[in-house]
């Protein structure tokens, strides 16, 4: 076997599957709509070929009482996966929630194209950095929601 | 990453085509010797003939590991089958529930899983990739499925294989199965069929 896969890894390793986390979660979390639009906008786009063609299964999503508890499962969800190849040999690969296969591939080929160091800050600025801003402000747009409902409770205690 | 750059696309229709191939070598399984045509996949990574590659992307998952022959090994062939099919891969082949071997250098048969008489259904299934597979009478095919007889040539074939091949056939229940392929041709010999080569 020439490979094996092996956990340990060097530092720019690591920074560089962080990296890669961080913009294949931004993809697999955006509303379809929005990475279609910012997509469309692009000037240019290369040409791909799927070498996975998008397929439907399910997969048992995990969590963790209060957070940080013992992990249990919370139930399965149907996670959508595709795996493409553009032109000029670099392959990406897309995971995302629910059965939308335009979504998949064209997460598959964003991650293909976001591992060519040549096009990927051009494509970071017009794509990853709009997407995980929108989602920021989601998420803090439904904390302040739910901030906004938090009750305070404190027992009064008499003074004999 | 670099090691993922040259795997070759699948199946087009993952759920229609891997179908149209479990019918195919269903239909070569029925009736053996008859060739069935799978041209499904285009683009496969040499030295893997198209046809075996449809038959492996079909049957092989992550339940039936799988044996390549020294000869057919290559990174791009493992990291496809690996990619689509998702199956271990096993360097002895009496744990095979597949392999993949040529016709020429195609190992002794006895070394394969032949099954037990209880399940004998887990004996390796060994496709062979052969130079040309057709209908003249080089060989004559007898055995279930087929009426009385029937014809078959196979091209590149080791020596010996006929006779290894009958001693398959005592072993039933038990015993393996042949795919020959040929590029997108393939036609099947169950182990119920007896194999008699033609004098001169």
């Amino acid at each position: 076997m020439a490979t094996k896969r092996s956990t340990a890894c060097s530092p720019e390793q690591s920074a560089e599957r962080r990296a890669r986390q961080r913009w294949m979660s931004a993809l697999a979390k955006a509303p379809f709509g929005d990475l279609e639009a910012l997509w469309n906008n692009l000037p240019s786009k290369p040409s791909w070929t799927v070498i996975r063609a998008p397929e439907v299964g399910m997969v048992m999503a995990r969590g963790r009482a209060g957070g940080t508890g013992a992990r249990f499962n919370i139930g399965e969800v149907t996670v959508t996966r595709c795996a493409v190849r553009l032109d000029y040999g670099a392959v990406g690969f897309g995971y995302v929630m629910g059965r939308d296969t335009r979504h998949a591939e064209l997460a598959a080929v964003v991650d293909a194209i976001m591992q060519t160091p040549s096009r990927r800050e051009a494509l970071e600025r017009a794509l990853i950095a709009p997407l995980c801003l929108r989602q920021e402000e989601t998420t803090r747009e439904r904390g302040r929601k739910a901030a906004s409902t938090k009750v305070d409770f404190f027992t009064l205690v008499r003074e004999s | 990453m670099a090691a993922m750059t040259d795997i070759k696309p699948g199946f087009r229709d993952p759920v229609l085509d891997s179908q149209a191939v479990f019918r195919a070598v269903l239909d070569a399984m029925a009736r053996p010797g008859r060739m069935q045509s799978v041209s499904l996949l285009d683009d496969v990574p040499a030295p893997l003939a198209p046809a075996s590659a449809a038959v492996c992307l079909a049957l092989v998952d992550q339940d039936t590991p799988l044996w390549i022959a020294p000869d057919l090994k290559s990174h791009a062939v493992e990291t496809f089958l690996k990619f689509h099919c998702g199956c271990t891969l096993v360097d002895d082949r009496s744990k095979a529930a597949f392999a993949i071997a040529s016709a020429s250098k195609l190992p002794a048969l006895d070394g394969f899983a032949i099954g037990d008489d209880a399940y004998p259904e887990t004996s390796t299934t060994v496709i062979v990739q052969t130079k040309g597979l057709a209908a003249d009478p080089d060989l004559t095919l007898r055995g279930p499925g087929i009426e009385k007889s029937h014809s078959l040539s196979v091209q590149g074939m080791r020596g010996g294989v006929w006779r290894e091949w009958a001693e398959n056939g005592v072993l039933f229940p038990c015993g393996i199965d042949l795919i020959l392929v040929a590029g997108t041709t393939l036609a099947a010999l169950p182990r119920t069929t007896a194999v008699t080569e033609q004098e001169g």
